[in-house]
């Protein structure tokens, strides 16, 4: 191994860790101690929001901060738990007034702002479904996305309504009222019938009843992408609250008084589970800060905040090291106890740097949209072993397997072997269906695992490893994409013929969206086109979505079936061997 | 090289990033990377690209001057001078 191991011995922030034992800690894991910390709603019921807010509140802690907000031009706005139980009150108040019933689903197409937190946990308090959009999706990913969640209600602001809304509403048929957030919702920028977010949640009461939901009532509706079809829709209960919670304080060494930075996009499942309700539960104070990446920024309110715990991603962490500096030495970051990273594998130049720039390790972990909460990760108190995802959390048992071909599958127990990464099914933040596609769900399980999509080893140590993923999904910037998608719009231009999507590495971004594009007989290839299809895929996929790099090709390769081979794009690409052709049926190189 | 000429080349790069993007009605004193829907991968792109145009390296504790267009405008006269 080129990269030595990170030892914790004699560490005092490993000393004092949430999990000191590892193997203790596993070997008397119940999730029944976590239901005890959480408690109940006084009528009996659990609810993620009365778990993260109320419940401090009336346990005499109003008054601490909860969240502080900054503003790109650095306002600062603090929130309590008072204040947020307050505010949270207000918008479930609303939601009833509105005539919206529990379970029905709430989108938020928004950036990181105040709105966003009140308007997820009171969504969750009046026993709505809670739904965060990524504000940098362009309008068909929206549609998909709200269309297929029957999204009754969409809080927005006037000039993404504008952009990425208006555009598609005629098709959001399930729509009824959207409420924007801002001073310009008067200024005729929104639909007719809009709500203005402070106003009415002004007008509105500030006591509320919080719904007594059961622990397997639907809270949490997170999309994601497959290699094929549409979006999918990952089904998460209130009961994932157990799993946010100690997997908080686990994996992320989370404890009352934190200050906690999480620098996910709210719009994924991290900027809810840990950027959202993890750090709640646990009573520490969030840092949102609501500008795009800005490294010396970064440093600076890392410094100024007293940011204790830093959970970020594996691409802001590359672009820090590229600028080359030394945080370290140029400000306090005495309060900087522990960092993590999560989207994509940390390579381990990065982990170890983080010794360099910061004095502290980074600690990879492993978890999907589909897990709810962290599954597998680099623990406080335990040695690091750079460009490694740890191990399983307690109350987690993973393991490396194999498809058979009857269905069942083959747990491997030989180190280093690489299969599929499964997990045993039972952790209360396992999603609990895609939404409307029972056999997308049903084909996730085999034998008693749930079956992640990604490859990885495990070593002699038991510390796992990624390999890649067994399908074709792309992870950019710490998103998962969906080729289909993007080959769908693509192909929804009146030049193209056919089109492929492929993940190709990317030193920053892990890997980046790239096209290939055959176009109709008679069109002829020019940089003018190229450009205009680029320009198609990002406004209506959105930058986050839409390819880096598009690229014509004569005819891309088929199976058979018809099925494109993008594994045999992808090996081209790279120069890898092409591997198994006996399916190829058409191919121009 | 004039302001004018910069002003060009980093226009047409804009256009290879966001080819879609109504160039005209961008106000200079804005965050073109909202207005554009230009991400920071896409930020750091478009970067390296006018850094290739101009023949200057642009250090990553700059890249925050570059987020307007009189901002970045002044400040690559202000490198290609120096």
């Amino acid at each position: 191994m080129a990269f030595a191991t990170i030892g914790k011995a004699g560490k005092a922030a490993a000393a004092a860790a949430r999990l000191t034992d590892y193997d203790t800690a596993c070997a008397n894991f119940t999730w029944e101690m976590a239901r005890r910390e959480l408690g109940e709603l006084p009528g009996g019921g659990l609810n993620i929001a009365y778990a993260a807010v109320d419940r401090h509140v009336a346990a005499g802690k109003g008054a601490r901060l909860a969240l502080r907000w900054i503003g790109k031009d650095d306002r600062v706005r603090d929130f309590t738990y008072a204040d947020l139980r307050g505010a949270s009150n207000r918008f479930a108040n609303l939601l009833r007034r509105l005539g919206v019933k529990p379970g029905e689903a709430v989108f938020t197409l928004l950036g990181r702002q105040p709105a966003l937190y009140i308007v997820a946990l009171g969504t969750l308090k009046a026993g709505c479904v809670f739904s965060p959009l990524f504000s940098a999706f362009g309008p068909e990913p929206v549609e998909a996305r709200m269309s297929k969640g029957r999204g009754a209600v969409l809080v927005t602001t006037a000039e993404l309504y504008r952009r990425k809304v208006a555009p598609i509403r005629d098709r959001l048929t399930a729509l009824r009222q959207v409420i924007l957030v801002g001073d310009s919702a008067g200024s005729g920028d929104g639909p007719l019938g809009a709500l203005n977010f402070e106003t009415a949640l002004a007008a509105s009461s500030e006591s509320f009843e919080v719904a007594a939901s059961r622990p397997e009532d639907i809270a949490l509706l997170h999309f994601t992408s497959g290699t094929t079809g549409k979006p999918k829709g990952a089904i998460h209960v209130h009961e994932a609250v157990l799993a946010h919670h100690i997997t908080g304080q686990y994996a992320l060494d989370l404890r009352e008084g934190d200050v906690f930075w999480c620098t996910a996009d709210p719009g994924w499942v991290t900027g809810t589970s840990y950027g959202i309700i993890a750090p709640l539960t646990n009573g520490a104070t969030l840092i949102v800060d609501e500008a795009e990446f800005d490294g010396p920024r970064w440093f600076r309110i890392l410094a100024e905040q007293k940011v204790t715990v830093w959970y970020t991603a594996p691409t802001a962490i590359r672009l820090l090291m590229k600028l080359g500096a030394k945080p370290v030495a140029d400000h306090d970051l005495s309060h900087l106890r522990f960092m993590a990273s999560v989207g994509e594998p940390l390579n381990p130049e990065a982990v170890v740097w983080g010794i360099e720039a910061f004095g502290l390790p980074f600690h990879d972990n492993w978890w999907q949209t589909e897990t709810g909460g962290i599954m597998i990760a680099n623990f406080a108190a335990m040695d690091i072993k750079p460009g490694s995802m740890g191990k399983p959390l307690p109350g987690i048992e993973a393991a490396i397997v194999r498809r058979l071909e009857d269905g069942r599958v083959e747990k491997t127990e030989v180190a280093g072997a690489t299969g599929e990464l499964a997990l045993r099914p039972g952790w209360p933040s396992m999603f609990r269906g895609y939404l409307d596609e029972e056999e997308r769900y049903r084909k996730c399980f085999a034998d008693g695992w749930y079956l992640s999509g990604d490859l990885a080893t495990r070593d002699a140590d038991g510390y796992f490893w990624f390999v890649g993923r067994s399908d074709d999904v792309i992870k950019s910037a710490g998103h998962l994409i969906g080729p289909f998608e993007v080959e769908s719009v693509l192909m929804e231009h009146a030049a193209v013929a056919e089109a492929a999507v492929i993940g190709i590495p990317d030193p920053v971004a892990g890997e980046i969206v790239k096209a290939y594009v055959a176009l109709k007989n008679g069109i002829a290839e020019s940089e003018a086109l190229r450009k205009e299809l680029l320009g198609h895929a990002r406004r209506h996929l959105g930058a986050a979505v839409a390819p880096r790099e598009i690229v014509f090709a004569r005819g891309l390769p088929r199976t058979r079936s018809g099925k494109i081979m993008r594994r045999l794009l992808k090996a081209r690409e790279l120069g890898l061997p092409e591997g198994d052709l006996s399916t190829l049926e058409s191919d121009t190189k | 090289m004039t302001a004018d000429d910069i002003r060009q080349i980093l226009l047409e790069e804009i256009g290879n990033i966001a080819p879609e993007a109504d160039l005209g009605a961008l106000d200079p004193e804005v965050d073109y990377r909202e207005k554009l829907d230009i991400d920071s991968i896409g930020f750091l792109n478009l970067i390296i690209a006018i850094g290739k145009r101009l023949k200057i390296e642009v250090p990553e504790k700059d890249y925050a001057r570059l987020g307007t267009l009189s901002g970045a405008v002044s400040y690559l006269v202000a490198r290609k001078r120096g």
